[in-house]
């Protein structure tokens, strides 16, 4: 039962990673190429051929190779948007524990601001006035959840900072720099990259939903979000072009919510949710 | 509850929507010309020149500010480009089905939720608590728009019992308010569960066990009352998740409220309605918080005592 608790999840996950690398191999068709002959085709489960195994949308574009794309593109958004909350958080909880008055006190109003206001409605707001773009879209992304690393790396840093070796080497004229990477930093390591599992979830199912509104990736480009909103206008037709799509995003962030739970019971005890 | 705290706590709303007004203000000078992505680039330079000074961007940015943050405050947010009408309208004529479905969603939450945290702590660890806290998990995981869309692939299009969209009757309510409500329902079913689990530890439940009160009495007595105080507190996060979520869900649903409003202004750079519905939901948030505030120093008043003296 214990070990389920990691397997099962490792398993799906490891699944739609190969799905997303490996994918290509699969079909030789491209998933921008539209075919006005071959439109609408069901997928094999519904009556297809394997020439098109998950069948083709109403452009006539290959379904397997849009979600592999879509696929890789909503993932590969989400590490990196995750990767940049993650060092901006780090880096301004680090710095406002150093106590440098102006900084901790911009931070903690950054921090409040952000929990002012719904990150979705900032995320949509900033699209409508600068216009979208790939590199806005990424920047949103990567902004979104700064503040729950910030905010943990700072308490995390403020008590590691009272520890006795570290008082030990400041008293020996080691610089802040040093500090915060030597000592500070390995201290709250396990504590950002339980929070790590917890945002990239958070991260795709933001991505998704501006993609599905139209307001995240714009075609020719496609994320699994967008697919997901493309295959809603036929949901009566062909049911499996919104399914399918909807399905890699819930089993990715379901997979990885799962592996974050057993590995942050692991990493940090004191995280446990039973009392 | 003394005056001086309810001034400050209105205070505080105020200097919130202060900067979310000024926040808005700031994105849209920094965009550039707010005039290039408010009108189209194929203008006459004249007629740009007339809404230029119409709109007072001919002045300089601060008389700029001044004039905006005088003009929210006497109520005047702006036209909608979209239908020329004031921006204001166009938000209250959707309100009302905005409320419905959040306060529905809320009701829906809260009803799955607490007692489906009720079950689990009272059979912590068998059957009945792992089922809880799997289906929260996958509450958790499931995106909004993908569980709007199988509610609709299973009661619209196989069953054919409910309808898909827009809202003319309360049988339109019920999807999205089980879309909405249910994505929150995880997040009130593991407080509740935590927090009973806790109670049910404390040294208190000892003595109110050995005078001999049956366990039915001792959960509903002490328990749902001491598990106020955090439930109250995540009433005030989840407003945020509520209407971040509603956002998604009345896209899905077609429901005529104010998020379906806000993706078509963003998809439209409408832009005076966007900042609209910015300030409005800063203002939300704010009024909420401090309403969870002060219901939480009544609750508990030693919460109450503690942000007095802090501040």
């Amino acid at each position: 039962m214990r070990r389920a608790r990691v397997w099962v999840p490792l398993a799906l996950l490891v699944a739609v990673i190969a799905f997303a690398v490996f994918g290509p191999l699969l079909t030789v068709h491209a998933y921008d190429a539209s075919s006005l002959l071959e439109r609408n085709r069901p997928p094999v489960f519904a009556g297809g051929d394997w020439d098109h195994p998950l069948g083709t949308d109403r452009l006539g574009r290959d379904l397997l190779a849009r979600m592999v794309v879509a696929t890789r593109i909503s993932i590969g958004l989400a590490l990196i948007g995750t990767v940049i909350g993650m060092i901006l958080g780090t880096v301004l909880g680090l710095l406002a524990a150093r106590g440098a008055g102006a900084v901790d006190w911009i931070t903690l109003a950054l921090i409040d601001l952000q929990a002012a206001i719904p990150f979705m409605i900032v995320a949509l707001a900033t699209v409508a006035i600068f216009g979208s773009s790939l590199a806005l879209f990424v920047a949103i992304l990567g902004v979104y959840g700064w503040e729950s690393y910030a905010r943990l790396v700072r308490n995390s840093a403020l008590s590691a900072r009272t520890l006795p070796f570290v008082d030990a080497a400041r008293a020996m004229g080691v610089g802040p720099m040093t500090i915060d990477r030597r000592h500070v930093l390995p201290t709250v390591a396990n504590v950002i990259i339980v929070q790590a599992t917890l945002n990239f979830p958070q991260t795709i199912l933001l991505e998704s939903g501006l993609s599905f509104l139209g307001l995240g990736i714009q075609p020719p480009l496609t994320s699994l979000g967008q697919l997901l909103g493309e295959g809603r206008d036929s949901l009566g037709r062909a049911w499996w072009l919104a399914v399918m799509p909807g399905a890699v995003i819930f089993v990715t962030t379901l997979s990885v919510s799962l592996l974050g739970d057993a590995l942050r019971d692991r990493l940090d005890p004191t995280l446990a949710r039973d009392p | 509850m003394s005056a001086t705290y309810f001034l400050v706590r209105l205070l505080r709303v105020l200097v919130t929507v202060w900067a979310a007004a000024t926040l808005v203000f700031v994105a849209l000078r920094m965009s550039g010309d707010p005039l290039a992505a408010l009108l189209p680039a194929d203008l006459p330079q004249e007629i740009i020149d007339t809404y230029r000074v119409r709109l007072g961007l001919d002045r300089s940015l601060w008389g700029q500010y001044l004039s905006y943050m005088g003009a929210l405050v006497q109520g005047d947010f702006g036209y909608s480009f979209r239908t020329n009408g004031p921006a204001l309208d166009l938000v209250m004529e959707r309100l009302g089905a905005t409320l419905i479905l959040t306060a529905s969603a809320l009701g829906v939450a809260i009803l799955v939720g607490v007692p489906a945290g009720l079950l689990a702590a009272v059979h912590r660890n068998r059957l009945p608590d792992r089922a809880v806290m799997s289906l929260a998990v996958f509450g958790f995981a499931m995106p909004n728009f993908f569980f709007g869309i199988l509610l609709i692939l299973l009661f619209t299009l196989t069953l054919q019992w409910l309808p898909s969209g827009g809202f003319a009757g309360p049988l339109h309510l019920i999807m999205p308010a089980l879309t909405l409500g249910l994505a929150s329902a995880g997040a009130y079913a593991r407080l509740t569960r935590s927090a009973l689990l806790e109670v049910l530890a404390a040294p208190f439940m000892e003595t109110v066990r050995a005078k001999g009160m049956p366990p039915g009495r001792r959960i509903f007595v002490h328990g749902l009352r001491a598990i106020l105080v955090p439930l109250v507190t995540l009433l005030g996060f989840s407003i945020g998740a509520l209407i971040a979520g509603a956002i998604v869900t009345e896209t899905v649903f077609s429901w005529p409220g104010i998020g379906l409003l806000l993706v078509i202004s963003v998809a439209e750079r409408d832009l005076a309605v966007v900042q609209l519905i910015v300030i409005l939901s800063a203002a939300t948030m704010a009024t909420t918080n401090a309403l969870v505030d002060l219901a939480l120093g009544w609750l508990d008043p030693r919460i109450g005592s503690a942000r007095r003296s802090a501040g």
